[in-house]
């Protein structure tokens, strides 16, 4: 019996009038845990009753504790008939089992009812004490601590970064069981709600067994997901990055001068270190190699098992003998021995990290994902979801596969999910192909000389470019040239990837938000038929999904995608595929070629001249593109690059399918004069309202900047103001004359319009930048298109902005190598050896200024709230790791909560908006509550991973289902903090704080 | 292509306060629209009238959402589902509770029942504002009068308490209640000329002095709030205002009451001669107001009769102002000197109110 449970009821308020007849309520409390329940004593008459309970002992095993949600009933006591329920809150107790999470649960909970929301509030107090347990059989985990962060949380340094770790566990749906026929939509939503609770414990409890078998003590990047099978059952997985965490002595931490270079280098490019300076590694050493490679392949299970045309998986050997660098050669395999071995103990070498200490990333190899179609039937047995587990793991030794082809042996930033309609299911993964620095991945050993080779051969801010696979046996056609940054080592001419951009990466600009829409009808067919054909339809969908990318990454005169995101939706008669990334100029990449457009019907006069105008707005647009990101990248002589690579001819894919039945796919040869000249070949109507509306997405007004990644590159002087926001929109599509154009019209219009509604929104925090943009589609019904958006809006400084391009060259570059020297621990040889052979590209000042004092100044008058008299705290929320002008100083636990909503009043609610718009009011107020009561002010890494909204405006019904999660937290401000730091005499950011003065 | 479902939801509530007043105002959604479009709000962000509908739908729903806590704002300061900063909440509530000057003037002193409510329609057609307006800004002045009519303590601090009302606006409810209690007559022809900012003024001192709260607000005791209720006029007082007829009655002490106040004034009124004519009448006239406040009434009559009696005498003669502030002055000094009369403390009480109010009734 290792632990005790305590819980204490304290008042109540805000209750709503339960007695007609006195405008009263008589409230008591049930407490229940697991099989036990405890009452309060009712407390007549009055919507804020003061029950100050006794404390409420449970004793249960520390399974249970993991398990079981605290669930708190709050009824009206009624003499001649039953009781009447006015909700309930379910607290989740897991963030209490570790010791440095929080301790104590208090504060008030929203009361929630299924049907008719939130109903007044309740004030509890939770505690547990835990006993040690010496059993070295027990089946609980606790202890093992959790983070949706998808980076090393910031209080925290990795000391090993194990890898996968993976579950799932399956139920029947309570909303399908015959039970459900008789019981109200109460009952049932209810039991849903705590079937679902107890199955996300029980899977955080098994996966955090594998963490402690894997002798980690944390998971980072936990993604936990439900799918709701419908009749064929419920199931809950999760993946996440095992790891072992060492916890920073909290005051040190904050300093520049802490021991800890990972942290450091972590913290810089959120603008959180105090001193303005330290992220100036890139520009001394301007050095940068890179890599792209795009592998869209899937298979097809069932009947229908079609191999992908487009990639050849040859089986390579010795990847590590013929890589491409000159001196770095020998050292990659030696680099790549040791992490081989150290992943090849690893059925899955996957982490769901998106952004790494320095140094773990070695090299990007491109993007990898697989897709399968699956037919769902009924989960017999529950506790042995083996049909399940097998299809994943079928996926996942695909992806793997991938990898392999790439020259890589891991996979990062790495997601899997599914779409549902009726039996059919998608499965899909996908992640970033990379070579990684064993350092991190075990016991370190070999810390010591291999970080010291480490950094002298693989300068940051490019040796990630640097393609990880052997040029002469390259897994796909690509164009390579050798690095503009290093010049050494060889990059593709793109490069994908699923990742946040990394830290010292140089970037050009700024980058944007590049977004792939594409719908494809599909005939309603049942089971296997179904299956087949969208197994069919899967490879033109990813394949245009592409092209669709590459145009608008061209268009934009960029030339990589970070945090690569591709979704593809079925529903009854159609697919959707969505693709969002954030396009961004490496410095280390080559120069884009431009669009180049050619007809098919060279003879007509007219269509010459259309096609010639058309060719003038690509260009006119790409011009105009690159003044407004910023895009000024400095000029190369033809002959620095060096010689070509072997392959001589260029080469240039193109696919187009003419008509939907056809699998004609055209390989060009395109020996243009220009380089790399990517070209569109308008064949028919078709491709011609492809370009159309290649040209039509508006960029955002000015002020305004987007991204999906967690911080936009070139933009670095945030404020402290941020505005977390859902936008939802369902439109209904008319029936007639669908087509796949009219289709994709509506498609595009509906995500454009979407965001030009957020823009208009937000107008007021502009300069603005709208970071973590997530945008979610599922096709509800057959005419409804439904697309979910969340992504938090940052506000920036324009003033620095403006002062961080006039550059202090000479400065700057003094400043850079202190600073690399200080806390870096460069060799000082590499920078001054670098830099006198390249002059010193002016653009490339963006990423190394930093906040200026007098920006400091401005955010510390920002950050003075007038709180006033309110007794409710303000907690922020955020899809982001970190709080812009704060510290975390203290992670309290994971929050995962999953509502239910319904209501048989929907137009009295105000309709669906209505309905919806207060449903999401309430979530995230449930989630705010939840956090003060830990004692935290905000929520990181915040993710709504499910908005299910059913309706049925006839019976005047509507039903949502609602599934959020995320890193509750405390933080600091960093103008409190620097106070504290200043007091304190050894603080020796000072002089370097002064440096960056000067500047000003 | 139609949408179905529209909504933004934001951690912080986002508030529109141009959108916030077109919602108060009452314009519907469509109305709203076109007037946001008229400002033209959409040259200068480039947004098209969809996303302007769509934006404006919105906010209308979220007020729509607020309203219910709008109604007791102490709700809106502790509750959990919109988390808007404490400025933001302040400058709702306040706008909310604001009210239009053209209404204000229709229904102040009338009682706030339904029976009045129906003659909102009315109201609306003559001052051009919304029915949905008038409606929002008859309730909460409703609201207030039900929630402080039975308090005890100071008719302003209950309403800033009960509605976290600035100073001004909980000053100016303040007046809206005592009007409303007291069903003081606004509305005659003659008083048109009076805005509500000179019968707040004048209930601000009435409330201050002849209320049983003006008792109880004794300098040395602030905190006994025994019978201190600002609402009702103190009828004690009013019941002893009778005793002030001598003034008037006593042929002696009105000749010498003139003849004091003549003397004082010489030489120092531009209208010294037609005051002079006029005394006997003026202060038959102030003093037969005094008297008649026993009757309810008459209470209500009392700003008609003021200016029937002072001011529309005083401004046919062009007295100037600063002349009726000098009569006055002297008009109530004079009485101290006046020996059979035994009653000074309560003509100032009277006195001293009725001299603010009219000094500030008294303008075109």
């Amino acid at each position: 019996m290792p632990g005790k449970l305590k819980v204490k009821i304290v008042a109540g308020r805000h209750l709503p009038v339960m007695d007609r007849a006195s405008d009263l309520t008589d409230a008591f409390v049930e407490v229940k845990f697991g099989n036990t329940t405890f009452k309060t004593d009712v407390y007549l008459k009055s919507l804020n009753p003061q029950w100050n309970s006794e404390w409420f002992k449970f004793e249960v095993d520390d399974e249970d504790l993991q398990d079981e949600p605290l669930q708190i009933t709050v009824l009206d006591h009624d003499t001649y008939s039953a009781n009447d329920a006015i909700g309930k809150v379910y607290i989740d107790i897991d963030p209490l089992l570790y010791s440095e999470a929080a301790t104590v649960i208090s504060g008030w909970f929203p009361i929630y009812d299924t049907i008719h929301g939130i109903r007044g509030e309740i004030n509890v107090v939770v505690k547990v004490d835990l006993f040690n347990d010496l059993n070295r059989f027990r089946q609980s985990s606790c202890g093992v601590k959790f983070f949706c962060t998808t980076s090393i949380p910031k209080c925290y340094r990795a000391v090993i970064i194990h890898g996968f770790v993976e579950e799932l566990v399956v139920n029947e749906d309570p909303e399908y069981q015959w039970i459900d026929r008789i019981r109200t939509p109460r009952a049932s939503n209810e039991a849903r709600q705590r079937l679902i609770s107890l199955m996300s414990g029980e899977l955080q409890r098994k996966i955090g067994l594998k963490v402690l078998e894997m002798r980690g003590n944390a998971v980072v990047g936990y993604l936990q997901c439900f799918d709701l099978e419908g009749e064929s059952g419920l199931v809950v997985r999760a993946i996440g990055t095992a790891c072992t965490l060492d916890k920073l002595s909290s005051p040190a931490a904050f300093l520049p001068a802490c021991n800890s270079p990972s942290k450091e280098m972590k913290e810089i490019p959120f603008n959180e270190d105090p001193n303005p300076n330290t992220h100036s590694s890139g520009p001394s050493t301007p050095l940068k190699n890179q890599t792209y490679s795009f592998s869209p392949s899937k298979s097809y299970s069932r009947q229908s098992s079609s191999s992908d045309t487009d990639l050849s998986l040859t089986p390579k050997t010795g990847m590590g003998s013929g890589s491409a660098g000159k001196e770095g050669g020998p050292f990659k395999a030696l680099l790549r021995q040791q992490t081989q071995s150290a992943l090849e103990q690893r059925e899955f070498p996957f982490f769901t990290l998106t952004a790494f200490p320095p140094g773990f990333l070695v090299h990007v190899g491109g993007v990898v994902s697989a897709r399968s179609v699956k037919l769902l039937d009924r989960i017999h047995n529950p506790d042995e979801p083996e049909t399940r587990d097998a299809w994943w793991a079928e996926i996942r030794q695909e992806i793997k596969s991938h990898a392999k082809a790439l020259g890589c042996h891991a996979v990062v930033g790495y997601s899997e999910s599914t779409s549902i309609c009726e039996e059919v299911c998608i499965l899909s993964a996908s992640g970033t192909a990379a070579v990684l620095n064993p350092r991190f991945l075990q016991d370190g050993t070999m810390e010591g000389c291999l970080e010291q080779r480490l950094e002298e051969n693989l300068p940051a801010g490019c040796g990630f470019c640097h393609i990880p696979y052997d040029e002469l046996n390259m897994p796909f056609p690509a164009h390579l040239t050798y690095c503009c940054n290093c010049r050494k080592q060889k990059v593709p001419d793109v490069l994908f990837t699923t990742i946040d951009l990394p830290t010292d990466a140089i970037v050009i600009g700024k980058g944007c938000l590049i977004q792939a829409r594409l719908c494809r009808l599909k005939k309603k067919a049942q089971a296997e038929a179904n299956a087949t054909a969208i197994s069919n339809l899967l490879p033109f969908m990813e394949y245009e999904v592409h092209t669709q990318l590459m145009n608008k990454l061209k268009l934009k005169g960029m030339n990589a995608l970070f945090g690569l995101r591709i979704q593809i939706t079925v529903g009854e008669n159609m697919l959707m595929g969505l693709a969002s990334a954030t396009g961004v100029y490496l410095a280390a990449l080559p120069t884009p070629g431009g669009i180049q457009i050619a007809g098919k019907t060279p003879n007509d006069g007219s269509y010459e001249q259309h096609i010639s105008h058309m060719q003038k707005k690509i260009n006119d647009t790409i011009a105009k593109n690159k003044e407004l990101y910023e895009i000024n990248p400095p000029e190369i002589a033809e002959e620095i690059i060096g010689s070509p690579i072997p392959e001589p001819r260029q080469r240039s894919r193109l696919l187009r399918s003419q008509s939907e039945s056809s699998d004609e796919v055209m390989e060009l040869d395109l020996s243009h004069g220009k380089k790399d000249a990517f070209v569109l070949e308008i064949d028919d109507t078709d491709a011609m309202e492809d370009v159309h509306s290649l040209l039509t997405d508006v960029p955002p007004p000015s002020g305004f900047y987007s991204c999906n990644t967690e911080i936009m590159p070139g933009i670095n002087n945030w404020t402290s103001e941020i505005q977390m926001f859902t936008s939802v929109r369902v439109i209904r599509l008319s029936s007639l004359n669908l087509t796949n154009q009219a289709l994709n019209k509506n498609f595009n219009d509906l995500c454009e319009n979407l965001l030009k509604s957020l823009y208009f929104k937000l107008r007021s925090m502009i300069p603005c930048c709208l970071c973590h943009v997530n945008f979610t589609v599922s096709l509800p019904e057959d005419e409804l298109i439904q697309v979910t958006v969340t992504a938090v809006a940052i506000t920036f400084d324009k003033n620095q902005a403006l002062q961080t391009t006039k550059p202090h060259v000479e400065k700057s570059l003094q400043r850079a190598s202190t600073d690399n020297e200080e806390l870096l621990q460069f060799p000082l040889e590499l920078c001054s050896d670098s830099l006198p052979s390249h002059p010193f590209p002016p653009a490339k000042a963006v990423t190394v200024e930093k906040a200026s004092p007098m920006g400091e100044g401005n955010f510390r008058n920002r950050s003075a709230p007038p709180c006033a008299n309110s007794t409710v705290g303000v907690v922020k929320m955020t899809p982001l790791s970190f709080i812009p002008g704060a510290k975390i100083t203290k992670y309290l636990g994971i929050i995962n909560m999953f509502f239910i909503r319904e209501t048989t009043s929907l137009r009295e609610e105000g309709g669906v908006s209505g309905f919806l718009h207060a449903f999401i009011a309430e979530v995230f107020a449930m989630v705010r509550a939840h956090v003060a009561a830990l004692g935290g002010n905000a929520v990181v890494s915040y993710i709504m991973k499910q908005c299910v909204f059913m309706e049925n405006p006839n019976k005047n019904q509507a039903q949502c289902l609602i599934n959020v999660s995320g890193d509750a937290v405390i933080f600091v401000r960093e103008s409190e903090l620097e106070v504290v730091s200043a007091q304190q005499p050894t603080a020796n950011c000072q002089p370097l704080c002064t440096g960056g003065e000067v500047t000003t | 292509m139609t949408s179905e479902l529209d909504i933004f939801v934001g951690n912080t509530t986002l508030i529109d306060e141009d959108v916030y007043r077109l919602w108060l105002d009452g314009y519907s959604v469509s109305d709203a629209v076109a007037l946001r479009v008229r400002s033209g709000i959409l040259e200068q962000t480039g947004a098209t009238a969809a996303v302007l509908q769509s934006d404006t739908m919105d906010h209308y729903r979220t007020f729509h959402m607020l309203e219910r806590l709008l109604h007791a704002p102490p709700k809106l300061l502790h509750q959990l589902i919109f988390q808007i900063p404490p400025s933001r909440q302040a400058l709702l509530i306040e706008r909310y509770y604001a009210f239009d000057e053209a209404f204000v003037r229709e229904v102040l002193g009338k009682k706030l029942s339904k029976g009045t409510k129906k003659d909102l329609d009315d109201i609306s057609t003559k001052t051009g504002i919304t029915l949905k307006s008038c409606r929002r800004q008859f309730d909460n002045f409703k609201r207030v009068f039900k929630v402080v009519e039975e308090m005890r303590g100071s008719l302003v601090d209950n309403i800033q308490q009960h509605f976290l009302l600035s100073d001004r606006l909980a000053r100016d409810y303040a007046a809206i209640v005592f009007f409303a209690n007291n069903r003081f007559e606004t509305g005659k022809k003659k008083l048109q000329y009076l805005s509500f900012g000179d019968f707040a003024f004048c209930a601000e001192l009435m409330i201050q002095n002849w209320t049983l709260g003006a008792i109880g607000e004794a300098p040395t005791d602030p905190d006994s709030q025994v019978d201190d209720m600002d609402v009702d006029l103190d009828k004690e007082f009013l019941q002893d205002l009778k005793e002030l007829k001598v003034l008037v009655a006593d042929k002696d002490l009105l000749d010498l009451h003139k003849s004091l106040v003549c003397t004082a004034l010489r030489g120092k009124l531009s209208v010294f001669s037609e005051m002079e004519a006029n005394f006997k009448n003026l202060s038959r006239g102030l003093v037969n107001v005094a008297a008649k406040l026993t009757h309810n009434k008459d209470v209500r009559d009392l700003f008609v009769d003021l200016v029937e009696k002072f001011v529309e005498p005083c401004r046919s003669d062009h007295w100037p102002l600063n002349d009726v502030r000098l009569f006055l002055n002297q008009y109530s000094a004079s009485v101290h000197s006046l020996d059979g009369f035994r009653h000074p403390t309560l003509w100032d009480r009277y006195m001293g109110t009725l001299r603010g109010c009219l000094l500030r009734l008294y303008h075109d």
